[in-house]
């Protein structure tokens, strides 16, 4: 069995897929093959997508979403079915954080960050199921990330939905595995995006001395876990959560 | 263009793997024909394709035999 262009044929969607870890699995998507389209929250961001996958001779486009939106993707989903077919690849991938402490969180923080990382995942998978089972055929794989198994101060909303997906993805490959569907997790550690950039030097160095492998992750390592269970390589592993975190946890 | 019945029972067979002979008036989508509680979820979206419509959640949970699909049908889009 072939990594190597074993995706063609197939469409794939992949939120929040401007930059960081999402911009990696829609590339690696599409040089195996498979039809991409990458959404991000706004115009610019869309775009950038589009040009990206131009340039690096990538099928599909750049297409906005609010993932918190229902009519937003109802719409999204109606144009790309009909630009491209219904997409039997779903990555869940587009997240937020709003830290605070508890004591200090505020209702907005709560509600957006679950809303954004744990209700969407629901809204997106509900919305393209139907197609994969019609098709027999679908692979979800939800990013979490390391916080939803070891936890950590400040994240408690952030958490909770990352350790949420993970019992969701759980679930529904128990309901969905007689359809040839495959759900699973795949849980980053520290890995060298915008969203760690602001991390303050200090929390930083913290961080990388308690990381075995002594340094931060690159996108396309997350990615290339996501193109193994998204191709026929990983179709027996479901309702799986693959830690891809330099051994900073070791479950 | 074929009836009502007809279309409904060549939907089932298709979509719960069984004869169309099979697919008597009277039988149970569960009981007689196999299908657990994901086909008969598949079964009402196929439903909802054929006959170009939307069946409510608490109106499919109500569909639980040929007869009530064809019923459910004539009566919606009679």
């Amino acid at each position: 069995m072939t990594l190597t262009n074993n995706l063609q044929g197939k469409v794939a969607l992949v939120t929040g897929a401007s930059r960081g870890i999402g911009a990696a699995i829609a590339d690696t998507l599409g040089a195996l093959g498979a039809t991409v389209i990458g959404t991000a929250t706004s115009d610019a961001g869309a775009e950038k997508i589009s040009a990206r996958f131009a340039e690096k001779g990538v099928t599909g486009a750049g297409k906005v979403l609010d993932v918190t939106s229902a009519e937003s993707l109802a719409g999204l989903l109606e144009s790309v079915k009909s630009e491209f077919g219904a997409p039997t690849i779903l990555i869940n991938n587009a997240g937020i954080t709003k830290d605070n402490l508890l004591m200090r969180m505020k209702d907005d923080e709560w509600d957006s960050v679950i809303d954004t990382n744990l209700s969407a995942v629901y809204r997106m998978t509900k919305a393209c199921l139907r197609d994969m089972t019609k098709a027999r055929w679908g692979r979800i794989v939800n990013i979490s990330s390391v916080v939803g198994s070891m936890g950590n101060a400040g994240q408690s909303n952030y958490a909770a939905t990352k350790a949420g997906v993970a019992g969701f993805g759980r679930s529904l490959a128990a309901e969905v595995g007689s359809r040839g569907i495959t759900v699973n997790t795949v849980a980053p550690g520290f890995i060298d995006t915008d969203m760690t950039k602001v991390l303050p030097e200090a929390q930083r160095e913290a961080l990388l001395s308690k990381i075995p492998l002594g340094r931060l992750g690159q996108p396309e390592e997350i990615a290339s876990v996501v193109a193994f269970l998204a191709s026929d390589a990983g179709g027996y592993v479901t309702g799986e959560t693959i830690h891809v975190n330099g051994g900073m946890y070791m479950s | 263009m074929s009836s009502i019945e007809e279309r409904v029972k060549k939907i089932v067979a298709e979509q719960l793997g069984v004869k169309e002979e099979d697919v008597k008036p009277e039988a149970s989508f569960v009981e007689d024909l196999g299908a657990d509680s994901l086909d008969t979820v598949e079964l009402v979206m196929a439903l909802e394709e054929e006959f170009e419509t939307e069946i409510p959640d608490e109106e499919a949970e109500k569909i639980t035999t040929v007869q009530l699909a064809i019923d459910y049908i004539k009566e919606n889009l009679g």
